[in-house]
């Protein structure tokens, strides 16, 4: 195996609290911290783990999305990544960019990277879509091993372990091949200050879907977006018996 | 005899000019999953006739028990050794076949590990956008999802020319068992066996209990159980409900429980009657897991803990007095 091609998308920190715009065509994004998507910190944890290993030769690191999507590319790169291809969509394309046309973009940078690899995480935080690792290897025709918790790599071949309903299973797929990372996967490393120092020296080339030939026409239109229900907090009990009542009281016990 | 066809023949072009959809069967080889159930449920609420594909290496008893189901037209029976582990590289160009023979208008399938990992396969196959574990449907083109971890709803439209679903089980009631009489055919014959994957073996968590997606009542266990060990007692207590046990991820990336029992944006969804959450703080992930639940109980002896904001009712004690104190009083 010489080339692992990983995903990275910049989404609203996982700890943020979103909200709503007000003319509800979507969630506020301006001054919210970002982040990279913690499966695909995942992912490339697990590409340069196999960099490391001798498995790999290179690892690059693909995000599409505004400008702001450098900041995860260069996360990325400090990480361990060798380079970073930046495929700019903003504004309005980017609002209706789907795993739809991402997944076509992945597979045309494999193709023209000549990548024997592609990981990605099994889904990002922001629209939990959990589609683009199963529709780049369709786009493909590679094997998809989604949901991984162990990679094991030999000759021509990946044995892997992935996360389903009742436990886990395991299968052998063939490379080149797309993998999704579950969070079992690894523990994907912090960014050290050199190596973010170094990871500015390393090369970003930017392009576009149309400069690929990918079409990004939307496939949906947002008719809402809207805030989920509010729970009500209920009644702090003082102990196990009034809780037993309460219980009772419902008709549980 | 020719009235009678002519008649068939009317009634089968209305119907292509109807809506159709197809709902990609889960089961094991010996019983059918009952989140297919709520999926049919999801496919009657599109409208037009539903159809069934069941895909094993063994498909009697799954075939047999739809056949039966309320609302479904058809069971398309597909067995072969090719779908051995259902790895999406042999289910996908199965579904394909049955697509450019029926050209259904739906495609579906549960939102579980299975659906999740099948369905945009097929979706990148037929270069259409698929939609991700809907709740609910506006019309046959207008659907409803969650974003962020549950803490947005959004309503969108679908201009694809098919449209392949993912549907959240616990938002849609399952269908009735009984009272079908579906015509069971033979799904279109091919070679379906991929030579891109392989199944090699499965691990599965043993359990006595019910099934998490679809338990009434859940117990379930956070850090705050601080050892594998101590979630004997949360089996405990569940087992004066009939309850199954679930976890947060902070407990299973702690190894005190199997990842399957993981409840949240990344794990499992669930929505019993009445979950029970000991030991466990509320992050934004647990809660989009389970904070449609009917009656939601916290026991934790941090009062500022956001479980609490959505508890129905909240005990502020120590789990390892409580627990055991709530047991013994059931």
């Amino acid at each position: 195996m010489s080339r692992v091609l990983v995903g990275v998308k910049r989404v609203i920190d996982y700890a943020v609290k979103i909200r709503v715009k007000p003319d509800k065509t979507g969630v506020v994004t301006d001054g919210v911290k970002h982040s990279m998507n913690p499966f695909d910190e995942i992912a490339i944890e697990e590409a340069v783990r196999m960099k490391e290993k001798k498995l790999a030769e290179e690892v690059i690191a693909v995000s599409c999305g505004p400008p702001q999507a450098q900041e995860v590319l260069r996360t990325a790169l400090a990480m361990g990544a060798d380079r970073a291809i930046h495929v700019e969509v903003s504004g309005p394309e980017y609002d209706t960019l789907q795993p739809f046309h991402v997944s076509k973009i992945l597979a045309k940078l494999a193709q023209d990277e000549k990548a024997d690899l592609v990981i990605l995480g099994k889904q990002a935080i922001d629209d939990d879509c959990n589609q683009t690792a199963q529709m780049t290897a369709g786009v493909l025709d590679w094997p998809c091993g989604t949901f991984c918790s162990k990679v094991e790599s030999s000759s021509g071949e990946l044995t892997i372990t992935r996360e389903v309903d009742g436990g886990l299973e395991t299968l052998k797929i063939k490379t080149p091949a797309v993998l999704s990372a579950d969070l079992r996967l690894n523990e994907p490393r912090y960014a050290t200050l050199p190596n973010i120092m170094k990871a500015k020296k390393k090369p970003i080339k930017k392009t576009t879907p149309k400069d690929l030939g990918i079409e990004t026409a939307p496939r949906v239109e947002i008719k809402s977006v809207d805030e989920p229900p509010v729970r009500q907090g209920g009644s702090i009990l003082p102990d196990a018996d009034a809780l037993v009542a309460k219980l009772k009281e419902k008709g549980f016990a | 005899m020719f009235s009678s066809n002519a008649r068939n023949l009317i009634r089968s072009s209305l119907i292509n000019r109807c809506k159709s959809t197809l709902v990609v069967a889960e089961h094991n080889n010996e019983a059918l999953n009952p989140i297919t159930l709520n999926t049919i449920s999801a496919a009657k609420k599109i409208g037009g006739e539903v159809t069934v594909l069941v895909a094993g290496t063994k498909c009697g008893p799954a075939s047999e028990a739809l056949a039966k189901v309320e609302g479904v037209a058809k069971v398309l029976v597909a067995e072969n050794a090719a779908f051995k582990g259902f790895t999406p590289e042999s289910i996908t160009p199965l579904v394909l076949a049955a697509q450019s023979q029926f050209k259904f208008t739906h495609i579906l399938a549960g939102a579980t590990a299975f659906g999740k990992n099948v369905l945009p396969r097929v979706a990148s196959k037929l270069d259409v956008s698929p939609i991700s574990e809907i709740i609910d449907i506006k019309s046959e083109d207008t659907f409803v999802r969650t974003i962020y971890a549950g803490n947005a709803i959004l309503t969108l439209r679908s201009t694809d020319p098919v449209k392949v679903i993912t549907v959240r089980g616990t938002n849609f009631a399952p269908a009735a068992a009984t009272g079908g009489s579906g015509a069971v055919e033979q799904a279109p014959t091919g070679d379906y066996a991929s030579q891109l994957s392989e199944f090699v073996s499965q691990e599965l968590t043993k359990s006595d209990r019910p099934e998490l997606t679809g338990a009434k009542v859940i117990v379930s266990g956070g850090r705050g159980l601080k050892s594998g060990d101590n979630f004997k007692l949360l089996y405990d207590l569940a087992d004066k409900f009939g309850a199954a046990v679930g976890a947060s991820r902070a407990a299973v990336d702690a190894g005190y429980v199997p990842n399957d029992l993981q409840i949240g944006q990344t794990g499992k969804i669930v929505a019993p009657e009445l979950y029970i959450a000991v030991g466990i703080s509320g992050a934004i992930q647990h809660l989009a897991g389970m904070k449609d639940s009917k009656t939601i109980v916290a026991i934790n002896k941090d009062p500022e803990a956001p479980i609490f904001q959505v508890a129905d009712i909240g005990l502020v004690a120590d789990l390892f007095k409580a627990v055991p104190e709530l047991t013994g009083k059931l």
